[in-house]
């Protein structure tokens, strides 16, 4: 019988051929935490008995989800991880950095093949560099701290195949919310997914990384880019057993948008209505990196934002921000009457960052559109691509980019 | 005599606790905010030892552990669903909350609700009984411990028995 991706990585993790099904104990390659996970994690490792990391180089913290930091009690646990990280000497990333994801994969933290977990539901955004990536909670983080492993259900694997080129104006966030929305957000729950066909084969690495990063949106435990494996001993066997396998023709996919309030309400923009837009939020592990900004910004080139619409820009990571300032796409989102937000989660958990009054519409490029994601319950928040969201903040509704890009 | 809190499908981590109020490690705070979107009474509503019950996917979305911590400190004694999502289940456990599946379509909020752990049987009203999926014995060797921190800091290290 043939392996899955899962078990294969799984297979060398616990070093025993294992099945779906299974319940193994498994080395831990790399670990992550943000300033939201990361303090109960470092007093659930000390109060384990913790007092050195197991694999101190291979365990990251990263300050994100509020920064820069707002008030005295955040102040109060981002000192913690620093401090924990200073005496630790474990990896180290303060506000100057990014969104986790974004760093871990600019920085080479994670590579094909490592098991990685990440106190971030976000953290199966990895698969697009084939790593087996998956969100934990802290405690768990912590118990992995301290052995350097962790136990798990050897998952069932869905399969799903794209085949053929996207039209013009339909992107990899558009594809992916066409699959939350027929799979729901309890899809594919406790499940590996693996994307495979031509189709995937022709994204990009920032492409294949926002649609793994909403592997989470329909339940899966991980996603992996076919495309990304080079190691034949990761590969997926050609008589591999999988639970279900879906197939999607690229050249039908239409631009999408997830309403309120969950990921998995997803219609044609077209069909969604000429919703008003208040404010528009393009960043995100999902869409906050260079080539959505490049999409954003010719989109924006010689247009200005409608007179209602407040447009926010959070580059995923100071990285992504100064490339962007080198390609003038800042210059260009500013001239459009864009504000820049400091690299980092921002508005998308709603900690900071330009949080939404009572009744009012945001279209984010985020993966969460969650009551109340935004800082405020009271708000309506639908989920598109960076060129929907870009197109919208031109005519002040919600706006298929195809009309705005042929105009 | 502990009673049921009950909510519908697919209730998110968010939800059981927003996003500006998981950034502490004052536990009592998360529970004065639980469920604070979906139910501004719930922390009226809920005595200690009363049961949380919902239906299909509870706790997807975010991996933040202060969802479970949110639920526990708020008293409640146990979760009941139809089904979870995977990080939250993994957590509750991890934090000593039982997180148990069962067919909670039948449950009333305010029944009275009776968890006999052991069995992994709830009783409804002292009469009707509801068998529940049995945990991976990794998970009930973790949720009799206590918890992850109480089993690893007994064991070291990660066995399965």
């Amino acid at each position: 019988m043939g392996l899955t991706f899962a078990e294969k990585v799984l297979s060398r993790k616990a070093y025993q051929e294992v099945h779906a099904g299974d319940c193994v104990i498994v080395d831990v390659d790399v670990m992550m935490a943000s300033d939201t996970t990361g303090p109960i994690a470092i007093k659930a490792f000390e109060s384990m008995g913790g007092k050195q990391l197991f694999h101190k180089d291979r365990t990251v913290f990263i300050l994100d989800h509020a920064t820069p930091c707002p008030n005295e009690r955040i102040a109060a646990l981002h000192k913690l991880i620093r401090e924990f990280c200073g005496e630790q000497k474990c990896v180290f990333f303060d506000q100057n950095h990014g969104v986790c994801h974004q760093v871990m994969l600019e920085k080479g933290l994670v590579h094909e093949g490592d098991l990685v977990l990440g106190g971030d539901s976000h953290t199966c955004s990895y698969g697009s560099v084939g790593a087996f990536s998956t969100g934990v909670g802290s405690t768990e983080l912590g118990g992995a701290m301290l052995t350097g492993k962790t136990w798990l259900m050897v998952p069932q694997t869905t399969r799903i195949e794209l085949s053929g080129k996207l039209p013009e104006g339909v992107y990899a966030k558009d594809v992916v919310l066409k699959i939350i929305g027929d799979l729901t957000s309890d899809g594919v729950t406790y499940k590996s997914v693996e994307f495979a066909g031509d189709g995937f084969a022709r994204f990009t690495q920032e492409e294949a990384t926002t649609v793994c990063n909403m592997t989470i949106e329909m339940g899966g435990k991980n996603g992996v880019f076919l495309s990304a494996l080079t190691d034949p001993g990761l590969m997926p066997d050609k008589d591999a057993v999988y639970e279900q396998v879906l197939y999607y023709d690229a050249s039908e996919m239409v631009p999408m948008v997830s309403c309120p309030h969950t990921v998995d309400n997803v219609k044609p923009v077209t069909e969604a209505g000429p919703e008003k837009v208040d404010l528009v939020y393009i960043g995100s592990c999902t869409n906050g990196r260079l080539s959505d900004l490049q999409v954003v910004a010719q989109i924006l080139k010689g247009k200005h934002i409608a007179p209602s619409v407040r447009l926010l820009v959070c580059p995923a990571s100071n990285q992504v921000l100064m490339q962007a300032i080198e390609h003038g796409y800042i210059q260009t989102i500013l001239e459009a009457g864009g504000t820049i937000s400091t690299p980092g989660c921002s508005l998308c958990v709603g900690t900071l960052g330009g949080v939404p009054g009572d009744g009012e519409n945001v279209l984010s490029t985020t993966n969460r559109n969650f009551k109340g994601r935004m800082g405020n319950s009271k708000a309506n928040v639908f989920l598109s691509s960076p060129a929907t969201a870009a197109s919208s903040a031109i005519t002040g509704v919600l706006t298929d980019p195809r009309e705005v890009i042929q105009r | 005599m502990s009673k049921a809190l009950v909510y519908g499908d697919n209730i998110n981590t968010d939800l059981v606790i927003a996003g500006k109020y998981t950034k502490t490690l004052n536990f009592e705070e998360l529970a004065a905010h639980c469920m604070e979107d979906l139910d501004p009474q719930f922390s009226c509503r809920v005595k200690p030892g009363d049961v949380l019950v919902a239906g299909r996917n509870f706790g997807c979305g975010s991996s933040r552990e202060q969802a479970p911590l949110a639920i526990k400190y708020a008293g409640i004694s146990a979760v009941l669903a139809q089904s979870f999502a995977r990080i939250f289940y993994r957590n509750a456990i991890n934090v000593g909350v039982p997180a148990l599946i069962c067919n909670t379509s039948s449950i009333q909020d305010g029944d009275e609700i009776e968890v006999d752990m052991t069995q992994g049987i709830v009783t409804v009203n002292k009469t009707r009984k509801i068998k529940c999926q049995s945990l991976s014995p990794i998970m009930q060797s973790i949720l009799s411990a206590g918890g992850l921190v109480p089993f690893l800091k007994e064991k070291g290290d990660f066995v399965l028995d």
